[in-house]
């Protein structure tokens, strides 16, 4: 398997020519994006077809990220999941850190072959950013990143990381100050500077044809997988979990299950401080449908269609909205969506980290807290495949603070 | 009163027309009413009332910050349909400018229903495409609400042809690419994108993004049948209150006059 079949290969599963899901998806922009989103449409169709953009982009996977990303069974993890047999899925291991560089690199390809000088991203846990800097360096692009300001202080070293990559980073001051807020001032840019800029989106949000392009970059994380698990179990997994944010980490693994009816897709959404708290980032679990940043999705709103403030400890899942396909899968009941608590995912952080060596972002952490709880449910004989989307460096000080580790000096 | 009779009588005048948008709500929905009503007194002919919302990824900061103090101020959609009322009946024309979702989550059709039933005239969608507008386009139907859609200079023809055959009232273009807010100097964009527009309507064209002056709207007026200016009411209403908006509507009407293309001589008129 490799990236490029992700691409090349129709799934089955497309939304309509205008970029529906069922109800879902389609283009919500103002007029002045149609044409930029019309050309990227165009040549991602080309690009697909082209052997030497797979080729670029199969070579880039493999000498660059360091594809195929293995899977690694945690036995000791398991003892505390009912002794199910719980197989992570490694894109923490990927070049920079998660599975972001995966769009990325594709993205950042597409950039060039439409001419384009200067690349613009949203980022809320600074691993889409950094994925970013990082393919822009290599390529040779201008970049700039906006992030929230609350972001930009809870995921400090990421911003370093940027700034060394040689990207700007613009700290975004309006709204909750948050991923939401960077992507209102990532389509403020694109719609004023569309002509020499593309807006390197990173998740499966967004307008047609974000939600099914960025898909179709991360599908290769779901039929490596899917391989990998048969190989080494001799059957499929009972259920694939994955974090939740706006859901390209998880799209990109279940794509490949979606025909294999007895594999339970499970995105475990941002919980927060729980769901009764009203502070929590579970779109899909509490949210409804409605309309923002371009596509007909679920999301948090209130009565009135203006949209809530979400909360997670996790940057990266803190978005009141979701992928259109996601809503789709939901409505289909082929996914389930749960909330994970801040509590919850912080807990499973530190036993991964202990049991097996393996210290996870804490937007991964909700998976492994969603797997701990599948495995209890299947028991033993089970198998739970996660995508552990990313690793923990950059939560190393949440999480020092989270659990009281810092020495008096160092909190002050 | 419709949208066309607004545009019938500033033609009949032999001038264009000058389109003022506020937010409802900023400072609060009463003093949202007096601002409003100043600028009608001013010389507005239409009133764009403006939806706060959470996400305006239209709007540049002073329109954003003028959304954001009018919804910490409670300001709910209800509270917009009773601010169009009561322009209306102080004698203003009003349509709503409004992003997709407060509409959609009201329901499309219950929103004309209630702005038409407050004397709304229609309904500016700056992030709703004629493809993705089934439900707007029967619910304005339904209830003779003008839908007015946006061309950009990065429309294709053939786009262009398809959001004015989809359009009523007028067609809004948008002069340059980018968000909401006063600018030195109108784009050069704004000449060729109306051109552009005309063979393929009779609706009046009119052109907003960055008009702040008397001057600037003389100049879109030579060539555009209305001139749409925002930010800068916003501004000049945090700056100097009801008498300085009610000043600049007069100051932007009497450009609107000067720069009118039937009254105004060929060397008046900025070469595109
Ligand atoms: C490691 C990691 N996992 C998951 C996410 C959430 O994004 P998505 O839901 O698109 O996978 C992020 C976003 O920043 C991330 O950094």
């Amino acid at each position: 398997m490799q990236a490029s079949d992700g691409i090349a290969r129709s799934s089955g599963h497309e939304p309509d020519e205008r970029g529906h899901f069922g109800r879902y998806g389609g283009r919500f922009v103002p007029e002045a994006l149609v044409a930029a989103l019309e050309e990227l449409t165009t040549e991602y169709e080309k690009a697909r077809h082209d052997p030497e953009f797979l080729t670029e982009l199969d070579r880039l996977h493999r000498d660059y990220s360091g594809r195929p990303s293995p899977l690694t069974e945690v036995s000791r993890l398991a003892e505390h999941a009912g002794g199910a047999r719980i197989l992570l899925k490694r894109e923490d291991l990927n070049h920079t850190g998660s599975h972001k560089i995966n769009n990325v690199l594709g993205q950042a390809l597409l950039t060039k072959r439409m001419g384009k000088s200067r690349v613009i991203a949203e980022t809320g846990a600074g691993q889409h950013g950094v994925a970013t800097a990082t393919a822009c360096a290599l390529l040779g692009l201008d970049c700039v990143v906006y992030m929230g300001e609350v972001d930009t202080r809870r995921q400090a070293l990421n911003v370093a990381r940027m700034r060394l990559l040689g990207a700007e980073v613009v700290p975004v001051k309006l709204g909750s100050r948050t991923l939401k807020d960077a992507i209102n001032e990532a389509l403020r840019d694109w719609v004023t500077n569309v002509e020499h800029t593309h807006y390197l989106l990173g998740t499966v949000a967004g307008p047609h044809p974000f939600p099914m392009m960025v898909r179709d970059f991360h599908r290769i994380i779901g039929l490596e997988a899917r391989e990998q698990v048969l190989e080494r179990t001799g059957r499929l997994p009972d259920a694939v979990a994955a974090c939740v944010g706006g859901g390209s980490n998880a799209i990109g693994i279940f794509h490949a299950f979606l025909d294999d009816e007895s594999v339970r897709l499970v995105g475990f959404e941002p919980g927060g401080d729980g769901i009764e708290t009203g502070r929590h980032g579970a779109t899909l679990s509490e949210g409804s449908p409605g309309a923002l940043h371009g596509a007909m999705s679920y999301l948090l709103q209130d009565a009135d269609g203006q949209t809530s403030e979400s909360y997670s400890i996790s940057a990266g899942l803190d978005y009141p909205g979701v992928g259109p396909e996601h809503a789709l899968l939901k409505d289909l009941g082929r996914a389930r969506y749960e909330p994970v608590t801040d509590a919850a995912a912080m807990e499973a952080f530190a036993l991964l980290s202990r049991t097996e060596g393996i210290i996870p972002a804490i937007e991964s952490a909700h998976a492994v807290a969603g797997a701990l709880r599948l495995g209890r449910e299947l028991g033993p004989d089970g198998i739970v495949l996660v995508n552990l989307s990313g690793r923990g460096d950059k939560d190393v000080d949440t999480a020092a603070r989270w659990f009281g580790m810092l020495d008096r000096e160092d909190t002050q | 009163m419709t949208v066309a009779d607004v545009f019938g009588r500033c033609a009949a005048a032999g001038r264009g027309a000058l389109i003022g948008y506020f937010p409802a709500g900023y400072p609060t929905v009463d003093g949202s009413v007096e601002l409003m009503n100043a600028m009608v007194e001013g010389g507005c002919d239409l009133l764009e009332v403006g939806i706060p919302y959470s996400d305006p990824v239209m709007d540049g900061p002073t329109i954003q910050a003028a959304a954001e103090t009018a919804l910490r101020g409670g300001t709910r959609v209800r509270d917009v349909l009773s601010v169009v009322e009561r322009v209306s009946a102080a004698g203003g024309s009003a349509v709503v400018m409004t992003y997709y979702n407060p509409m959609l989550r009201y329901g499309v059709d219950a929103f004309a229903r209630d702005l038409a039933a407050a004397g709304g005239l229609g309904v500016i969608t700056p992030d709703l495409i004629p493809d993705e507008a089934d439900e707007w386009l029967a619910a304005s139907t339904a209830h003779g609400l003008d839908r007015i859609f946006l061309v950009s200079p990065s429309s294709s023809d053939e786009r262009i042809a398809a959001t004015v055959a989809a359009s009523s009232g007028f067609v809004y273009a948008t002069s340059i690419m980018g968000v909401t807010g006063a600018r030195e100097s109108v784009a050069s964009a704004a000449p060729r994108l109306v051109a552009r527009t005309r063979p393929h309507t009779s609706l009046p064209v009119c052109v907003g993004l960055g008009v702040r002056s008397g001057e600037q709207a003389a100049e879109v007026a030579g060539f555009a049948d209305g001139v749409i200016v925002g930010s800068a009411f916003v501004a000049e209403a945090e700056r100097t209150g009801r008498d300085g908006v009610r000043v600049l509507a007069a100051e932007l009407a009497a450009g609107v006059g000067r720069g009118s293309p039937r009254r105004s001589t060929p060397t008046d008129v900025m070469a595109p």
